[in-house]
C-alpha cells in the first residue's frame, strides 16, 4: 500500500509519473492484446460496435493524456479537434471518394496543423486559464460546422451520412468486425509512438515542464516549442480518433461534437489515471459504459446516478485505474513472495 | 439395445409431432424478431438528458400508454414491451443506442424517436438492416420517401405542409399581399420556405422579402426593420419561440401593423403569446393539428375525456397542458393501432405494410377533423391542419380543417 500512499498524499496539480510507470509490463500487455484480438470472435456485432467505439474513445483519451500527463497542460477543447478529424474524414469520403484509410493521416495532419497553432497563443496561459482557452474552442466548434458557407461541405445542421467500408481482398468478416480490427491496428501503433514518445528524449522534455517549467529551460529544453508540439500531437490523434469515430457512427453532425464529449473525455482521463497510457482504455470504458448502467438504474436521474458514480470512483480511487493497476501489482507481488 | 432404439422412435415421433404442429401454427402466426406469442418489442430513444430533454415527456407518456394497454389484456393477447432509451439529443449516441436496440435488444421495430438530424444519423442504419423505423418524432419533411427510405416513416404534419397550408390562406384571403418571411437558417427554417414557395406555385413572386436569422443573434431588431422597409404587409415568422416573441414585440414597438403568422412551432401561449405581450398578440394567426390540453373547450370531448382519464390513472404527475404529453399519447395510439392492424402477422414487412393503409385513423387528441392517412407511396400520416386566430388570452380555431394538397 506504501507507494499508492505516497502517490497519493503527493499531489500537485499534474502530479509526476516516472516514466517507467507510464505503461503497461510486456506479459500484461500480451494478455489485454490477446483479449482485444479474440473477443470479437464471439460477440455479437454490436458488442463488436461497442468495442471499436470503445478504442475510439480511448485513443482519444490517450491524446488528452500526453497532453496533460505529459506535458501538464490542461485541455476542454478536445471535441474540436476530434470533429476537425471526423469531418475531415467525412468530407474527404463522400465529396472526393477518398479511401478510408487514407483519410486518417489526413485527418491526422490538418488536426495536428490546427492544434500547433492554437497551441501558440495558448503558450501565454497556464493552468485554469488555458483550460478555459480550449474550453472556448470546444463551444465556438459546433457553431464553426454549421456556417453557411461551409454548408455545400458539411451539410449544415444535418450533417453526412458516411458509407462503412467493407472487409478487402474479399475477407469473410463482417463490415463491424473489419472495422474493429483496422481501428485496433491503428490504436496500437498509435499507443507504441505514444509510449515511444513519452520514453525519448523529446519525451523528457515534455515531462520536465510539466514537473518545472522554470527548471527545464534552464537546463535547454524549448518550452515553447516542446508545449505547442505536445499540442499538436495530441491534437492530431484526437483528430485520427474523430476520423475513426466518423466511420464507425457512419454520421457526422455539428451537435455530436458538443462540449460533453470534451468534458467526457477528460473525465475518461481522470479515472483512468492522468499520465497512466494504459489507463486511456479503462477510462474510455467508464464514459461508454457507465452512462448507460446509470441509465439502467433510473431513467429520470441518469445524470446524476453518473455523477454519483462519477464521484464514488474519485473519492475511493482519485488516481483512477493506474491506483487500481498499482495495489494489484503489490498485492501479486506478495503474494509471490509468500 | 432395442430399448434404445425403442427410446428413439419414440423421440422421432415425438419430434414429428412437435414439427407438424409448430408448421400449423407457423402457418397461422408470422413473426420476425421481437415478436412471439406473448410479447412485441418495441424500441425508442429519446433525449431524456441534454439540450432538449423537455421532449423526454413524450417517451414517458409513450410508455404509460402501454402500461395502459398491457393492464387492458395487451394487443391480441400480447402484452408490449417498450424499450427506450436516452441519447441526450447526441446523433453519435442515437447511432449507438439504435444498434443496441435492434441487435441486443431484439426489438421488432423502432417507435418515435426524438429528433431530426438524431433520425438522420439512424436512417441508412435502419434501411439497410430493414427495421422500421416508425413515425419518426421529427416535423422534417424527408420522412415521406417511401421509394428511398422503405422503412423510415414521420407522423406530425412536416414544417412544409404547415406552410404550404399558410400560403394557401393567403392566396384566398389576400390574393395582393406583400408576403415577407422571416426564418431560422437551419433545416426547420429552409424546410418551411421551401414548403410556402411550393404552396405560393407561380404566385412565388407575392414572397417580396426574406430574412434569416441565426439561433445566436441577440435580437431580431434589423430583420424587423428591413421586412417593414420592403413595403411588407403579411409577416411569417418561421421561428423558434424565444425569436418569434422578440419579433413580435419588436414589431409592436415599431407600430408596425401587418397581418402576422407564426408558426405552431412557437404558438405556445405561455412560451411566446404571454411574453410577447397579450397586447400584441391579439388577430396574430397560426395552424395546428392536436387540441390543447388547457383548452377549455374541449373538456366535455370524449376523446379529451379518455385522455384526462389516462393521464389521471397511468400519468398523475403529467401536466396537460404540456403539448410533448398530447403529442405522445397520439403517437402511441397510432402505434398499437398499426399493431391491431397487423393481426397475427408481426413480420417487419407487414408492420410497414399495415402502417402504410391507416385511412381515416383518428387518435383522441387530434382535432375533430384532422385524420391520419397513409399509402404505400404517402408516408406523411398527419398533413391536415386548422388555422388558428389569438384572441383574448387564448387560440379559436377557425374555417375548416386544411389539406396541405396543392391541388385542393
Amino acid at each position: 500500500m506504501s507507494a499508492a500512499e505516497e502517490v497519493v498524499t503527493e499531489a500537485p496539480a499534474v502530479e509526476a509519473v516516472p516514466k517507467r510507470a507510464m505503461t503497461l509490463g510486456y506479459g500484461t500487455s500480451l494478455v489485454v492484446l490477446a483479449a482485444l484480438i479474440l473477443t470479437p470472435l464471439f460477440v455479437k456485432n454490436f458488442v463488436i460496435f461497442q468495442m471499436t467505439m470503445l478504442l475510439i474513445y480511448g485513443l482519444a483519451v490517450l491524446a488528452l493524456n500526453i497532453l496533460t500527463g505529459g506535458s501538464g497542460q490542461f485541455s476542454l477543447g478536445q471535441s474540436a479537434f476530434y470533429a476537425i478529424g471526423a469531418y475531415t474524414t467525412a468530407i474527404l469520403m463522400e465529396h472526393f471518394n477518398v479511401n478510408y484509410a487514407l483519410t486518417l493521416p489526413v485527418a491526422g495532419v490538418i488536426c495536428f496543423g490546427a492544434g500547433f497553432l492554437f497551441g501558440q497563443p495558448a503558450l501565454r496561459l497556464s493552468g485554469i486559464y488555458l483550460a478555459l482557452a480550449t474550453f472556448a474552442l470546444a463551444l465556438a466548434m459546433p457553431q464553426l460546422l454549421k456556417l453557411g458557407f461551409l454548408e455545400h461541405w458539411t451539410g449544415g445542421v444535418q450533417g453526412l451520412v458516411v458509407t462503412k467500408p467493407d472487409a478487402p481482398f474479399g475477407l469473410p468478416l463482417s463490415q463491424d468486425m473489419w472495422l474493429y480490427y483496422f481501428t485496433l491496428a491503428v490504436s496500437i501503433g498509435i499507443y507504441i509512438a505514444s509510449v515511444n514518445l513519452l520514453r525519448s528524449r523529446s519525451g523528457r522534455a515534455l515531462m520536465s515542464i510539466r514537473d518545472n517549467e522554470i527548471a527545464a529551460s534552464a537546463m535547454g529544453v524549448n518550452v515553447a516549442l516542446y508545449k505547442t508540439l505536445a499540442f499538436g500531437v495530441s491534437a492530431g490523434i484526437t483528430g485520427i480518433a474523430g476520423g475513426l469515430g466518423a466511420i464507425a457512427v457512419q454520421f457526422v453532425a455539428p451537435d455530436g461534437y458538443t462540449i460533453t464529449l470534451a468534458i467526457s473525455l477528460f473525465v475518461g482521463m481522470v479515472v483512468g489515471g492522468v499520465g497512466w497510457l494504459p489507463g486511456s482504455i479503462v477510462g474510455s470504458a467508464f464514459i461508454i459504459f457507465v452512462p448507460n448502467i446509470a441509465e439502467g438504474i433510473s431513467k429520470g436521474l441518469s445524470g446524476a446516478v453518473f455523477g454519483v458514480l462519477l464521484f464514488l470512483v474519485i473519492y475511493l480511487v482519485p488516481h483512477g485505474a493506474r491506483q487500481v493497476a498499482l495495489v494489484a501489482q503489490q498485492l501479486t507481488a506478495k503474494l509471490k513472495r509468500n | 439395445m432395442t430399448a434404445v432404439r425403442l427410446r428413439l422412435t419414440a423421440l422421432s415421433a415425438m419430434l414429428a409431432l412437435i414439427a407438424v404442429t409448430t408448421g400449423n401454427a407457423l402457418a397461422q402466426k408470422k413473426y420476425d424478431t421481437g415478436a412471439s406469442d406473448t410479447e412485441i418489442r418495441i424500441g425508442n430513444i429519446m433525449p431524456y438528458s441534454g439540450p432538449a430533454s423537455g421532449y423526454g415527456v413524450i417517451g414517458q407518456t409513450e410508455a404509460a400508454y402501454f402500461n395502459k394497454i398491457n393492464a387492458e389484456g395487451g394487443i391480441n393477447g400480447r402484452k408490449i414491451k417498450f424499450i427506450s432509451y436516452d441519447d441526450g439529443y447526441n446523433p453519435s449516441k442515437t447511432v449507438e443506442q439504435a444498434r443496441k436496440l435492434v441487435e441486443s435488444d431484439d426489438v421488432l421495430l423502432i417507435f418515435n424517436s426524438l429528433g431530426t438530424v438524431t433520425n438522420l444519423a439512424i436512417q441508412k442504419y435502419m434501411n439497410g438492416k430493414g427495421v422500421p423505423q416508425l413515425f419518426v418524432a421529427s416535423g422534417a419533411s424527408k420522412w415521406d420517401q417511401p421509394k428511398e427510405f422503405p422503412w423510415t416513416m414521420g407522423w406530425q404534419p412536416s414544417y412544409r405542409s404547415e406552410a404550404r397550408i399558410y400560403a394557401k390562406y393567403i392566396m384566398k384571403e389576400k390574393p395582393d399581399a406583400k408576403v415577407g418571411v422571416l426564418y431560422q437558417n437551419d433545416d426547420f427554417g429552409k424546410d418551411y420556405l421551401r414548403g410556402l414557395r411550393e404552396g405560393f406555385g407561380e404566385k412565388a413572386p407575392m414572397i417580396v422579402a426574406e430574412e434569416s436569422y441565426e439561433t445566436s443573434e441577440p435580437s431580431m431588431e434589423g430583420h424587423i426593420a428591413r421586412l417593414k422597409a420592403a413595403g411588407v404587409d403579411v409577416f411569417i415568422s418561421i421561428t423558434m419561440p424565444k425569436f418569434a416573441a422578440q419579433a413580435i414585440k419588436k414589431i409592436a414597438e415599431l407600430n408596425w401593423k401587418p397581418l402576422q403568422i407564426v408558426s405552431n412551432v412557437s404558438a405556445s401561449v405561455g412560451g411566446v403569446m404571454k411574453p410577447a405581450g397579450l397586447e400584441n398578440v391579439q388577430g396574430i394567426l397560426s395552424a395546428a393539428y392536436a387540441k390543447d390540453g388547457a383548452d377549455h373547450q374541449w373538456d366535455n370531448d370524449p376523446g379529451m375525456k379518455r385522455f384526462l382519464a389516462f393521464l389521471q390513472q397511468y400519468y398523475p404527475e403529467a401536466d396537460r397542458r404540456d403539448g410533448a404529453v398530447v403529442y405522445g399519447y397520439g403517437a402511441a395510439q397510432t402505434m398499437v393501432k398499426v399493431l391491431e392492424m397487423c393481426g397475427d402477422d408481426l413480420t417487419r414487412a407487414n408492420i410497414m405494410k399495415q402502417a402504410a393503409s391507416l385511412k381515416e385513423f383518428v387518435p383522441d387528441t387530434l382535432l375533430p377533423g384532422v385524420s391520419i392517412n397513409t399509402s404505400p407511396s404517402d408516408f406523411a400520416p398527419i398533413e391536415q391542419l386548422q388555422m388558428m386566430r389569438f384572441k383574448g388570452d387564448k387560440w379559436e380555431l377557425f374555417g375548416s380543417v386544411m389539406s396541405s394538397d396543392l391541388n385542393h
